[in-house]
């Protein structure tokens, strides 16, 4: 991997204050209920466990199904260790149980517990699942995943996650202040930031030199072996860091939608989310980024009229009725998935070496990336 | 013994109806899989569809001439669904292929929700298959009794057709090793093609019977059963045919036996139900990590 | 053929990124429609289920909905004539998909919020519009849990307790069972929350309960009607959703249960009534209002609904009135009431007037307590499935207190 130029690394930079800008900006002038900050709040979510997801599949080419799960624990950790106590005493949520568990966390602590309790869970699992190799570990993770949902559903832990009911009155993002202020935080810039600081992360990881490990045991797991990297610790080490980013974007999940249910984390969530980093290009961060924001505005806002009887200004409730939203997407995404197969980046990253090309003349090469697992 | 049997008969006979339904899809994943390497999350999905037609045509045609047209109609559905979304990634990466199973699951189950306007479909009630006959005191369907024999029948015809007809041969071939046999002259593409047919047909036969049980088509009907069907294959041990009938019995089996848990062996609480799909992948997963090629699977390389 | 069909796709996509532009500008600007009439325009949110296990009561609800709003396509608040607009949201009986349905409606720019049928994606939506500052009217959502605690959710219908304590005094007093065996769906906030209501009066009474739950997407119900056979209930009380309920007669049928089949206002649905008709099983219900109570609604709503093919189909394929109907007609009017009171278009205001409006409706008087939003309302009405003529047949109405 060759160093990137300084020139280069201002100017990402300087998009990404830009991006933060702009979101800040809009917050203040924009009326709250617009439908862009469903998409940028939820966008911004999926990007974080889209890349989390990434990071397994298209970085350390273990093709796990498991994300549902992880993101169910992180979500149900968030909710449990925020949930004011004097709301757990209440018949409120837990109306069939008395809650157990009896104190109450922040925000900030609530968000690093969910990424540990999804990272300890998929340490666990990780012993027996990750020895398995391609679509036998995409099962096992998947079995797993659904074993976790029936646990969180079983009546016998009742005080602790509620039964299957639905787990509410948490701290959410309406709850979030600024910093030793009362005043609300803008919503939709918190979700940027906590999302951000976490991608930011993972993008460092990659560079390290875990991420060429990573990336070496991807390619070619023999030759890796060979040349004396220890399979089994950077898979697992994947593995929990992938799980603990997923955690902490289940926990934002929950803070967005103000109420939880484990019986919203099926295998289907995790397809969601499988082929968002498909249509993003398997091995490209930018690519899940956009992907994730692409996907969810088109689903959640510009194909809605598919479903509401008005599209395009064409009225025709027969045709645009419920569920031909779906349809139409699926469509689309089975185009991408036959006939561009690597997606909208591939495993390419944005490059700003065009852009630094114009400004001095030296030639850079775009950052080179792996070869497709 | 005999007491206990017959106590819970009435357990038991849902289990092996609903077995001998798991087997005849568990068989479909289970020739793919031998024969691609692909885990085809769309034969779930194609049996709900098989359900759904069955729904449909049943409206405007009577059942004798409805059932032999959703059979083939099924039949084509898989084979078209292999040449459209499988073959074109023939030699990309194999990740590659179980996103495509994975995009065409999700379009079929969109595709339904779509069509069906998002409501449960009422399955038509066959005559004589949907009557309900008492045995030994327990009272059931008909459908009930006629699963497992109907499943034993087919299974034997499927492994006659395997072991002494050409194409059987040829499929061998192909599982054991698939550029050897090209390179014998093997028409691989229509060995793929008969697999999804025979697939698809058995899969078809069995939603008839499914649904004759349990009398409703949703979009996701097809999801849970298709993957305990592959748990099934897989637990069996992948490849082998006698195996997937064998873990779909045993899954069918289990998961009543849990939902009925507190009735058959008085432990308490409701919750134990939760796990009765859990059940399933708890199996999966002891399994992978026991024996990772299965009950009855052949050695292979590049499992665990 | 490999290119053609990727320009095709192509042209799928930029059509797709240029529908962007029309949905952002109807919802950018919400009065800017003209409408034909050039009156000034007030959107109500229907917030319902039409797919999923709460499709078919969900399209019956918004169809009361709707020939209200065919009855009164306008009103007048304040002396200016608005008219109204419908704003439909599917929340695929799925508490998942609440908060992004809710927020479709918010960024549409409703005055007020319709719905839903199913307690759950009521609660789950709840903290949306109360976020947001719209007021939500509740028709048929029955759980307490939906109005608890907060100032903006409303609701038009009777309460889980209460419904809970008639069944129960029904099923123990009226057909003298003294063991019931409840089904309820795992994590369903409505079927739960009755049966644990049902339980509570019924043991009260000195009956016996026996609970069981099942699992999300599950379809085989054999093993659950066993387990009622084993555990000597009388009485089979499952209050779930339509779609499970189906499989529950059939399988009820095949199983040869036994005993009658007792359920809440869910299972008031012609669904029910196919599924029942010509078999032996004995299905009875509680609800919020019979056929035949209000000719005039009835003619009318019948009229309407056979009028057009896409609504008889989403009312079930045939004109029965369904309870939930005349409750959704009735939700319509007390909006509208609630405006006039208001006498503005503007949420807040709307939510303040809710607390004291009332309304005549076809379903009797409606008038909210002072203390969560809930309609006062003692009667419900008793309905058993003839399984001849494929009709309800109306029993005595329970009324409590």
């Amino acid at each position: 991997m060759k160093q990137k130029s300084k020139a280069e690394l201002w100017i990402a930079f300087a998009a990404i204050a830009l991006i933060y800008v702009a979101v800040t900006v809009l917050e203040q002038t924009v009326d709250s209920n617009h439908i862009i900050f469903t998409v940028l709040k939820k966008g911004a979510i999926y990007s974080l466990v889209a890349v989390s997801m990434n990071l397994l599949n298209g970085f350390t080419g273990l093709f796990s199904l498991g994300q549902a799960g992880f993101m169910l624990i992180g979500a149900y950790t968030y909710s449990i260790f925020t949930m004011p106590t004097e709301v757990k005493l209440t018949e409120s949520v837990y109306k069939y149980y008395e809650a157990a568990i009896k104190f109450d966390t922040g925000i900030f602590v609530g968000l690093i517990c969910a990424g540990l309790a999804a990272a300890l869970f998929a340490a666990l699992i990780g012993l027996p699942v990750l020895r398995l190799k391609s679509d036998y570990l995409a099962i096992a993770t998947i079995g797993f995943a659904e074993i976790i949902r029936a646990i969180f559903q079983w009546d016998v832990l009742g005080p602790v996650t509620n039964g299957a009911n639905v787990m509410r009155n948490y701290l959410d993002l309406t709850d979030v202040k600024i910093p030793f202020t009362d005043i609300a935080f803008p919503p939709t810039l918190y979700v940027f930031l906590a999302s951000g600081v976490c991608i930011g992360l993972i993008v460092l990881l990659i560079n390290s030199s875990y991420g060429r490990a990573f990336k070496a045991i991807r390619d070619d797991e023999v030759a890796a072996e060979a040349m004396g990297i220890n399979l089994f610790k950077h898979k697992e080490m994947s593995f929990i860091i992938s799980s603990f980013f997923a955690g902490v974007s289940g926990a934002l999940l929950a803070m967005y939608q103000y109420t939880v249910q484990a019986a919203q984390f099926k295998s289907a969530m995790t397809y969601e989310i499988l082929l968002i980093v498909v249509i993003g290009g398997i091995g490209s961060v930018s690519g899940s980024l956009i992907a994730s924001f692409l996907y969810i505005a088109a689903s959640e806002w510009w194909l809605r009229g598919l479903d509401m009887g008005k599209f395009l200004g064409i009225e025709a409730p027969n045709l645009f009725r419920s569920g031909f939203r779906r349809f139409v997407f699926s469509i689309i995404i089975m185009m991408i998935v036959l006939f561009f197969s690597k997606g909208l980046m591939g495993d390419k990253e944005i490059s700003f070496a065009g852009l630094v090309r114009r400004f001095n003349k030296r030639a850079k090469t775009a950052k080179g990336g792996g070869i497709d697992g | 013994m005999l007491d206990f049997l017959h106590a819970n008969l009435s357990y038991f006979l849902s289990g092996i109806s609903v077995g001998g339904q798991y087997a005849l899809i568990a068989i479909g994943y289970t020739m793919v899989y031998g024969i691609l390497r692909l885990i085809n999350f769309a034969h779930g999905d194609v049996f709900m569809v098989a359900g759904l037609m069955m729904v449909y045509l049943s409206t405007a045609l009577p059942v004798t001439i409805a059932i032999p047209l959703v059979l083939i109609m099924t039949v084509v559905l898989g084979f078209v669904i292999e040449r459209a979304a499988y073959k074109p990634l023939r030699t990309a990466p194999r990740m590659s292929v179980m996103i495509s199973a994975i995009g065409i699951s999700y379009l079929l189950q969109n595709a339904a929700l779509y069509f069906t306007g998002g409501l449960a479909k009422v399955y038509p009630a066959i005559p004589w298959l949907s009557q309900s006959v008492t045995i030994w005191g327990s009272t059931t369907k008909m459908v009930t009794i006629v699963t497992p024999i109907l499943t034993i029948v087919l299974v034997v015809l499927l492994t006659l057709l395997i072991k002494y007809t050409k194409v059987g041969m040829a499929m061998r071939a192909v599982s054991k090793d698939f550029e050897t046999s090209r390179l014998m002259g093997i028409r691989i593409n229509s060995v793929i093609s008969v697999t999804f047919v025979i697939g698809s047909f058995l899969a078809a036969v069995g939603s008839i019977l499914y649904f004759t049980n349990y009398a409703s088509v949703t979009p996701i009907s097809g999801g849970m059963p298709g993957l305990k069907c592959f748990v099934a294959a897989v637990f069996g041990g992948i490849g082998s045919i006698p195996g997937a009938v064998i873990g779909a019995f045993i899954i069918g089996i289990a998961e009543n036996i849990i939902k009925g848990g507190t009735s058959i062996f008085g432990f308490g609480g409701s919750g134990w139900t939760t796990f009765s799909d859990a059940f399933t992948f708890a199996l999966l997963i002891i399994i992978l990590v026991v024996k990772p090629t299965g009950l009855f699977g052949e050695k292979a390389t590049d499992k665990a | 053929m490999k290119k053609l069909v990727a320009i095709l796709l192509a042209l799928v996509l930029v059509v797709s990124l240029a529908a962007c532009a029309k949905p952002a500008a109807t919802t950018d600007t919400p009065a800017a429609e003209a409408p034909a009439s050039g009156n000034p325009v007030v959107k109500i949110g229907i917030y319902e289920p039409a797919s999923g296990d709460n499709g078919a009561g969900g399209k019956q609800e918004t169809l009361g909905i709707e020939y209200a709003h065919s009855v009164s396509p306008t009103v007048e608040i304040n002396g200016t004539t608005y008219d109204v607009e419908l704003v439909k949201v599917d929340n695929e009986s799925s508490n998942d998909k609440a908060a992004s349905a809710a927020s479709t409606l918010v960024s549409a720019g409703v005055s007020v919020v319709l719905g839903s049928y199913g307690s759950g994606v009521s609660i789950a939506a709840s903290p949306s519009f109360e976020a947001a500052g719209i007021p939500a009217i509740g028709i048929t959502c029955t759980n307490p849990q939906v109005t608890e605690g907060n100032t903006h959710y409303f609701r038009i219908c009777f309460l889980d307790p209460f419904q809970g304590t008639v069944l129960a005094n029904y099923a123990y007093s009226t057909l003298g069972m003294k063991t019931a065996y409840c089904l309820s769906k795992l994590g369903d906030d409505y079927s739960g929350g009755l049966v644990n209501y049902f339980v509570k009066a019924f043991e009260a009474l000195g009956g016996t309960c026996v609970q069981d739950t099942f699992p999300d997407g599950n379809s085989d119900f054999t093993s659950y009607i066993n387990n009622a056979k084993n555990s000597g209930a009388e009485v089979f009380f499952s209050p779930v959703s339509t779609e499970a309920a189906q499989l529950i007669i059939d399988q009820a049928e095949s199983q040869a249960l036994g005993m009658p089949i007792l359920a809440g206002d869910t299972w008031d649905s012609n669904v029910i009534l196919q599924a029942a008709k010509g078999k032996t099983v004995d299905v009875t219900v509680t609800t919020f209002y019979p056929e035949g109570a209000n000719a005039e609604f009835d003619a009318g709503f019948k009229a309407w609904v056979n009028a057009d093919a896409t609504q008889l189909a989403n009312n079930g394929g045939d004109d029965t009135v369904a309870a939930v109907t005349a409750m959704g007609y009735d939700a319509y009017f007390f909006a509208l009431e609630a405006m006039k009171k208001a006498a503005s278009i503007d949420p807040a205001a709307i939510m303040e007037a809710l607390w004291s409006t009332t309304y005549e409706g076809v379903s009797g008087p409606i008038a909210l307590d002072q203390v969560n939003g809930d309609a006062i309302r003692n009667t419900a009405y008793v309905k058993h499935a003839n399984n001849e003529t494929g009709a309800w047949d109306a029993l005595p109405p329970v009324t409590i207190g």
